[in-house]
C-alpha cells in the first residue's frame, strides 16, 4: 500500500522531468553564455551562481550584466528587472486555474520555478496538472540553468563557435514544438498564436513598448479579442436557431 | 561578495518571485468570472505566439536564419515528433547551414 501511494506521487514527477528535458537542452547554451558574460562584467563566481539560483530569470540577468558595465544603481536595475518579469503575472493567473488544488506552501515553492519556457511545456497539456508534475518540469529546468551559469563561469563557453549559435535556435524551436501540435487540431489556437505574434512584432519594432509590457499586452490582446469574437459567433448561431 | 551586488541579487530575485507568486496567493482558481476563465485558458497560445516573434528573427546576423530555424522546427513538429526531436533537428539544420552554407 505505502509503495503504491509513493508510486502515485513520483509517477507525475518523473513525467515532469522527462518533460523538461528540451528546456534543459534549451537552457543550457544560454546559461553558459550568462555565466561567460557575468565573468567579463567582473561578478565573483559565487555572485554570479548566487544570481542564477535566487533570479531564475535569463532575460533579466543579461539586463543586469549589461547595466552593471553601464554603472546603473541598483535600484534602477532591480526595477526594470520587476517590469520585465511581470509578465510571470500573467503566467501564474493562468497556471492556477489548471492546477490541482493543493496546499499553499506547495504552490508557492514551485511558483519559484515558473518561467516562460515551463509555463509554455505545463500549460499546453490537457487537463488538470499534478503538483509533482509541475515541481519536475520546474526543478530540471533550475538544475540546468544553475549547473550550466557555473560551468560558464568556469570553463567559458567552450563549444564550437557554430554549434554555440546554432543553440541559440532551442528555445525557439521548443516553443514550436510545443505549439504546433495544438495549432493541428484549433484555428483558435493557430488565431491566438498569430494575432499575439503579430502585435508583439509591431510593438516590438515601433519601440512602442518595452519587451516586458510588450509581450504581456499583445497576450491579452489576442486572449480577449479572440474570445469576444468566439462569443459574437456563438450568439449569432443561438439568433439563427 | 560585495555588499552592493548581495543587495541586488536579493532585490532582484524579490520583484522576479512576487508576480509568479502572486496569482496563487490571490486566487484559489476558478472563482474568477467565466469570460476571465476562458482568456486565461487563451493565454499559453497567446504567450508561445508572442515569445516566437519577433524573438526567433532575431538570433541570427540575418532574419533568415531564425526562419529557417523556426520551418525546419514548425515541420518536423508538423509530422507529430517528439519536443525534444523537434529541438536537436533544428540545431543540427543550422549547424549545418553554417558550415556548408554561409
Amino acid at each position: 500500500m505505502a509503495e503504491l501511494l509513493l508510486q502515485t506521487r513520483e509517477v507525475p514527477f518523473r513525467k515532469g522531468l522527462q518533460a523538461g528535458v528540451s528546456i534543459a537542452i534549451g537552457y543550457a547554451p544560454v546559461a553558459l553564455t550568462f555565466g561567460l558574460l557575468a565573468k567579463t562584467a567582473g561578478l565573483s563566481f559565487i555572485e554570479t551562481v548566487l544570481m542564477s539560483m535566487v533570479v531564475f530569470a535569463g532575460a533579466s540577468q543579461y539586463m543586469a550584466l549589461s547595466l552593471i558595465s553601464l554603472g546603473t544603481s541598483t535600484f534602477e536595475i532591480i526595477f526594470t528587472t520587476f517590469i520585465v518579469n511581470i509578465r510571470h503575472f500573467l503566467m501564474s493567473t493562468a497556471l492556477n486555474e489548471k492546477a490541482e488544488d493543493d496546499k499553499l506552501m506547495k504552490k508557492a515553492l514551485y511558483s519559484f520555478g515558473i518561467t516562460d519556457e515551463s509555463f509554455s511545456v505545463i500549460a499546453t497539456k490537457d487537463g488538470v496538472q499534478k503538483t509533482g508534475f509541475i515541481l519536475g518540469v520546474n526543478i530540471i529546468g533550475y538544475m540546468s540553468w544553475v549547473t550550466f551559469t557555473a560551468l560558464g563561469y568556469v570553463v567559458g563557453a567552450n563549444l564550437p563557435q557554430v554549434l554555440q549559435e546554432s543553440m541559440t535556435v532551442a528555445l525557439y524551436a521548443m516553443f514550436i514544438g510545443l505549439l504546433v501540435p495544438s495549432m493541428k487540431g484549433s484555428a483558435k489556437v493557430v488565431y491566438l498564436a498569430a494575432i499575439a505574434a503579430g502585435l508583439n512584432t509591431i510593438f516590438t519594432f515601433t519601440g512602442a513598448l518595452s519587451t516586458g509590457w510588450s509581450i504581456v499586452i499583445a497576450t491579452l490582446i489576442s486572449s480577449v479579442l479572440v474570445e469576444v469574437i468566439e462569443g459574437m459567433k456563438r450568439g449569432d448561431r443561438q439568433n439563427e436557431q | 561578495m560585495s555588499n552592493e551586488v548581495l543587495w541586488l541579487i536579493i532585490g532582484m530575485g524579490l520583484v522576479t518571485y512576487l508576480p509568479r507568486v502572486a496569482p496563487f496567493l490571490l486566487f484559489k482558481g476558478k472563482e474568477l468570472p467565466i469570460f476571465v476563465q476562458s482568456v486565461l485558458k487563451n493565454v499559453p497560445y497567446a504567450t508561445l505566439g508572442a515569445l516566437i516573434f519577433p524573438g526567433v528573427l532575431l538570433i541570427g546576423e540575418s532574419i533568415w536564419y531564425g526562419l529557417l530555424g523556426a520551418a525546419i522546427a514548425f515541420i518536423v513538429a508538423y509530422i507529430g515528433a517528439n519536443v525534444v526531436f523537434v529541438v536537436l533537428s533544428a540545431i543540427i539544420v543550422l549547424s549545418g547551414y553554417s558550415l556548408f552554407i554561409s
